[in-house]
């Protein structure tokens, strides 16, 4: 496939290869995915580690974590209809998706350190034990990466502001914008599973 | 001028006589105890296996670089040359048979040379508990049976198999008497096992093989292998110490000390092993006769913990 | 305000540090002045700082490498004078705060900085002229790979002059890294120097990944692809897969010393075992990823000097991708002594040996490559035969250390040392010599020069025998690593005859200094410029430029029938430049100072970071995410090269061509 692309630009038109910026994040993204699996392995390690301390089962509640996931889950939903109108070269609309993204987004991340807040106050910090290290490592590197997509998305916002069209640089990013913010939620719906229900349960 | 030339190159003879000299003092290839012969036979067994591949591959090389060179105008050129199914087949077929037979006996040896497997002299001859501990730079050696602990110094009774258990309660270490065999790590919180026996005689030194901080190079012991009747006077002579080791004393013995003198305590706490392990796991230590997790008592854990 | 430091960090009362600190500073101003003096600053920054083009990082990255060389050598030079003093009741001249610093970032510093950088280097020159591509996929990323290697080889020797470097070898095993043992900053140093050089290495790997996938010349399908380029894919390949895991053992370990969480802690319910792992995980691959590329420029030298094809062609790829993969099978082998039982260590064991199958092969492939040729002893295949000779008795010792049996008496002891300097200088460094060797009249349109690169690598050759042959031996005697100072008889000649090697080594460095001085000097000469651009009939594609290569590398985008393509094209009479053809105008990428400037950023964010100046530290980090989003918001990043131009270009190297076939 990759051999067809080369011959094919290089056959119509030497100077505009196929920009390989959306491939090129794909697999930037791959590289997150192992960090991501390495906390993973290292949560399973420590999972039981509690130190005498408090356990997933008593700390983790269904309410605040049930709305996160929806905050997120939608988002990915509202980027996608900015996606469709980028598609369209509708850049207001683009704008409004995003926006919207953005809520949603800043509400996940508002609801997380609200939840981070009350285990800390509680003694529940992740100097605790081994095992709130590792939760608090994993859930807060995902919360993190969210927050980078947010700036993210306001930057986009921002250099939106005032165009009509949207050139091919300007579709790459908020491609690549689309693929990182999607695999967050994957990522989310791994720590969802296998941090929270699996404790709780 | 001639001199001088020549006494350098007696200076340089002399040095090259104290190599050949210290040469044949390889201590993990002449081993004083079953393991250690193992270990050696195994070492010289795939060193063989493999010199079969690897002298002619040295040779060849030497051999085609010297044959094919530019100014050997009557060597065969084949320019295109690039391929032979007969070639392929040999290199990759004669190695991959070396690494079979290596293979077979790296199975074989990892179960023979397990460390945590008992030696077989076992069979006959009861064996000495020894339990270790590493700390911040030295070696505590606690005699369950014996109810004595050293540091630094080991004893041990020749032809007799010495089961060791060993801890750290500092950072992580590595357990190891070049003359008898195998090494083994020494981790905080954990219990690793070692099997060794010396079947003569005499002083082997014995150190830590894994990097430990400031005083690491001195955190070395001497391993006393003697016959039963002198170490039961050795027992006698450690447990006429005026010290004790229980978990008063046990702080200051475990703060960091470098090049630490031998030590003898003539009385230890009985649990002092199992203590220093649980400090790092909330109380609760395994068992080793029976395999399962047991409480030790919290008072002597507070205590342990306060160091200086 | 300046957090944990204060005027007390700086070592006045060490004087081999005070008079380290004179001497940079001397050579410091003196470049400095020289640059000002003949005024090249803006050249500098506007040709090299600020550049995207492949070539110029090429050779900043190996510029880098060999100041690290110097570095790395000097440390390594000061513990073996060290062991040959400390002896018997001796406390030698380095106490060990000092000798365990010099360890760590020895280590640290020869394979972060020296290794990757000039493997990054070596890339970064020839991948895109070997698949005739006219850059990396993100020239951008690429300067900012740069830069983050080059801030963080900075920091590790901030740490000679403010403060302490680690003193917990050169993996910072924990616990003793932890905050416990080591209160001090210099682990937090070394953590930093890590992350950031990481990053840098990981965008490398993705960037010669794309590269590699997606810029191929037309018809260069992936068995007509050079195994130069082979193996920089499965390095990047390696890379992309290992630094994550990296990042994340460091930065678990960072964790647990900035906000007192328990990975790797004593207390707490840490696990010290799994940082083992995770580190292993990486280091394991990591060594491939050194010296895949090494196999890479042997498998390039061996047929251009024994005028004659690769050897199997296919089966060196295979055998290239099946170490790749293996690689990643055998991390328990480096604590094979942590007690995980008799099936656990066999499995990793006899993986380990297994990819010496694959190693096998191509070194046989090598030598079948050189059988029935016209070997022209270049001083490139001095450093070939000295590599295949000196990589076979590595690959044995390390077969040995991979039996666990064996590797319980031998673990951890100077044989193991002496096994990885073996396969590391023997084959990494040797294959990378080499490589410099036969491409810098590529990089530079001359070539260096012979006799002093001849004198170098006996003078390395003689010297490594000479300082690792009796380190095996003191290992069979039972000497662990990272030795202050000892008192056995029969250690200490051995350890004065490997103090000879150290400085035989030092004299083989010293010849790499004179030829790079004396091509320089002669670089005028005949016999040494290279006009055609092909000075070795050269098999690939970047030999079918000129030298050095114009800033677009191919005027006409190259067609590849062939594996070998220049060569096919040369028998048959194929002009592969496509000479005269309507040239058209070249998109490029323009130069930017944004790379510098967020690794810049990075420097300040990890000093602070260090030394607990959250202030600085914010300012640090507000400074790389704003140059990143300023990046987003450039304009201006692209240009055209006009056609006529191309065309002014072309047309003088063609004319040289003529005059030189002329003569």
């Amino acid at each position: 496939m990759a051999q067809n692309t080369t011959v094919q630009t290089a056959g119509h038109d030497e100077h505009h290869h196929e920009s390989p910026v959306v491939f090129g994040f794909w697999v930037y993204l791959m590289t997150d995915c192992i960090i991501f699996g390495t906390l993973f392995a290292a949560f399973a390690v420590l999972h039981n580690q509690f130190n005498g301390g408090p356990t997933g089962h008593e700390l983790f509640e269904f309410g605040g974590l049930g709305l996160e996931t929806a905050l997120l889950l939608v988002s990915s939903i509202t980027y996608g209809f900015g996606m469709i109108a980028a598609h369209k070269s509708q850049v207001s609309k683009v704008i409004l998706w995003l926006g919207l993204t953005f809520l949603l987004g800043l509400g996940f991340v508002g609801l997380e350190l609200r939840e981070f807040a009350h285990m800390i106050a509680e003694g529940a910090g992740p100097d605790r034990s081994a095992f709130l290290s590792a939760f608090f490592t994993l859930v807060s590197t995902h919360g993190l990466h969210v927050t980078c997509g947010l700036i993210w998305i306001v930057t986009l916002i921002v250099q939106l502001m005032g165009t009509t069209e949207i050139p091919e640089r300007m579709m790459n990013k908020l491609t690549c914008l689309s693929l990182f913010w999607h695999f967050l939620d994957i990522v989310w719906i791994c720590v969802f599973t296998y941090v929270y229900l699996a404790s709780m349960i | 001028m001639k001199n001088k030339l020549l006494a350098r190159v007696a200076r340089l003879g002399g040095l090259s006589s104290a190599l050949l000299l210290a040469g044949c003092e390889l201590d993990v290839l002449d081993p004083k105890g079953p393991v250690g012969e193992g270990v050696k036979t195994l070492i010289a067994t795939s060193t063989v296996a493999m010199l079969i591949v690897v002298i002619p591959t040295i040779l060849l090389t030497l051999l085609f670089a010297w044959q094919y060179r530019q100014s050997n105008t009557s060597a065969e050129y084949l320019p295109k040359w690039c391929h032979s199914n007969k070639i392929e087949v040999t290199i990759w077929g004669v190695p991959s048979l070396i690494i079979l037979f290596l293979a077979v006996i790296t199975y074989q040896t990892c179960h023979s040379l397990d460390p945590y497997k008992p030696l077989e002299a076992e069979a006959n001859t009861k064996p000495l508990h020894v339990e270790v501990v590493a700390l911040d730079w030295k070696w505590l050696f606690i005699y369950p049976e014996q109810g004595i602990a050293t540091v630094n110094q080991l004893a041990i009774p020749v032809n007799t198999p010495i089961d060791f258990n060993i801890t750290s309660d500092s950072v992580m270490n590595s357990f190891f008497i070049p003359r008898l065999g195998s090494m083994i790590y020494a981790m905080a919180g954990m219990q690793t096992q070692l099997h060794l026996l010396a079947s003569e005689p005499g002083d082997y030194l014995g150190e830590s093989a894994n990097y430990s901080g400031r005083g690491f190079s001195d955190m070395k012991f001497h391993t006393l292998a003697v016959s039963g009747d002198e170490f039961n006077a050795w027992v006698e002579k450690v447990k006429s110490s005026s010290e004790q080791l229980d978990s008063q004393t046990y702080p200051k013995l475990a703060a960091p000390s470098e090049a630490n003198p031998v030590e003898y305590f003539a009385h230890v706490e009985p649990g002092m092993f199992n203590t220093i392990v649980a400090k790092y796991n909330n109380g609760m230590v395994m068992d080793k006769s029976t395999g399962k997790m047991i409480q030790v008592q919290q008072s002597a854990m507070s205590d342990m913990n306060m160091k200086e | 305000m300046l957090g944990r430091l204060s005027l007390s960090a700086i070592p006045l009362d060490v004087p081999i540090l005070v008079g380290t600190f004179i001497g940079v500073v001397i050579v410091g101003v003196a470049v400095l002045g020289l640059i000002t003096y003949y005024g090249k600053w803006g050249y500098l920054w506007k040709e090299w700082f600020t550049s995207v083009d492949h070539k110029r990082l090429a050779v900043m990255y190996i510029i880098l490498a060999l100041v690290a060389l110097f570095r790395g050598f000097a440390d390594a030079i000061m513990m073996r004078t060290q062991l040959a003093l400390a002896y018997a009741g001796n406390p030698g001249y380095l106490p060990p705060h000092h000798y365990d610093q010099i360890f760590s970032a020895h280590g640290t510093i020869m394979i972060f900085f020296l290794a990757m950088a000039f493997m990054t280097g070596l890339f970064n020159f020839i991948v895109p002229l070997q698949i005739g591509a006219r850059d990396v996929a993100f020239p951008f990323l690429n300067n900012l790979s740069f830069w983050m290697t080059a801030v963080a080889f900075i920091l590790v020797n901030v740490s000679l002059f403010i403060g302490e470097f680690s003193q917990c070898g050169w993996l910072a095993y924990p616990p003793l890294s932890e905050n416990q043992f080591s209160p001090g900053v210099g682990v937090d140093y070394y953590i930093w120097a890590v992350q950031i050089s990481g990053v840098g290495t990981l965008l490398t790997g993705v960037n010669f990944f794309v590269t590699i996938v997606k810029m191929r010349a037309p018809g260069m399908t992936w068995m007509k692809m050079p195994v130069f380029t082979w193996t920089a894919f499965c390095a990047s390949i390696l890379i992309m897969v290992a630094f994550p895991v990296l990042t994340v053992a460091v930065g678990l370990l960072g964790m647990d010393r900035y906000f007192g969480m328990h990975f790797f802690t004593n207390d707490g319910g840490g696990n010290q075992m799994m940082y083992l792992n995770l580190i292993w995980a990486w280091g394991h691959p990591e060594v491939y990823i050194l010296v895949i590329p090494a196999f890479g420029v042997f498998s390039e030298v061996v047929p251009a000097f024994s005028g004659k094809p690769l050897f199997g062609y296919s089966t060196m790829v295979y055998a290239t991708c099946s170490i790749m993969v293996l690689s990643f099978l055998v991390w328990v082998h480096h604590f094979f002594t942590m007690g995980a039982g008799p099936d656990v260590n066999a499995f990793f064991g006899i993986a380990t040996m297994i990819i010496s199958i694959p190693t096998g092969v191509k070194l046989f492939n090598w030598l079948f490559t050189m059988y029935k040729g016209r070997i022209q002893f270049h001083a490139c295949m001095y450093w070939a035969v000295g590599f295949m000779i000196t990589f076979t008795i590595g690959g044995m010792t390390g077969v040995m250390l991979a039996i666990p049996g064996a590797d319980f008496v031998l673990h951890n002891s100077l044989f193991l040392i002496a096994h990885f300097h073996n396969t590391i200088i023997g084959g990494v460094y040797f294959g990378y010599i080499c490589g410099m060797n036969f491409w810098f009249p590529k990089v530079m349109g001359f070539k260096l020069d012979e006799t002093w690169g001849k004198r170098a690598f006996w003078f390395w050759f003689v010297g490594f025998y000479c300082a690792f042959v009796p380190l095996y031996i003191v290992g069979f005697e039972g000497m662990t690593r990272r030795l202050n100072h000892y008192d056995n008889p029969a250690w200490h000649p051995w350890l004065l005859v490997a103090e000879v090697g150290a400085v035989l080594v030092m004299l083989g460095i010293a010849c790499q200094l004179t030829q790079l001085y004396v091509s320089i000097r002669d670089r005028n000469l005949p016999q040494n410029r290279d006009v055609t651009g092909d000075p070795w009939n050269g098999r690939t594609l970047e030999w079918s430029t000129s030298s050095p290569p114009p800033v677009y590398n191919f005027a006409i985008v190259p067609h590849v029938h062939e594996l070998d393509t220049f060569m096919h094209d040369k028998e048959n009479g194929i002009d592969t430049r496509q000479a005269g053809a309507q040239y058209e105008a070249i998109h490029m990428p323009k130069n930017t100072s944004l790379g510098l400037a967020c690794a810049v950023f990075a420097l300040i964010f990890g000093f602070a970071a260090v030394w607990y100046i959250w202030w600085l530290a914010a300012v640090g980090l507000v400074g790389v995410i704003g140059t990143v989003i300023a990046r987003s918001a450039d304009k201006d990043i692209d240009y055209y090269i006009p056609a006529e131009e191309v065309a002014r270009i072309e047309n003088e190297h063609t004319r040289k061509l003529m005059a030189q076939a002329a003569e």
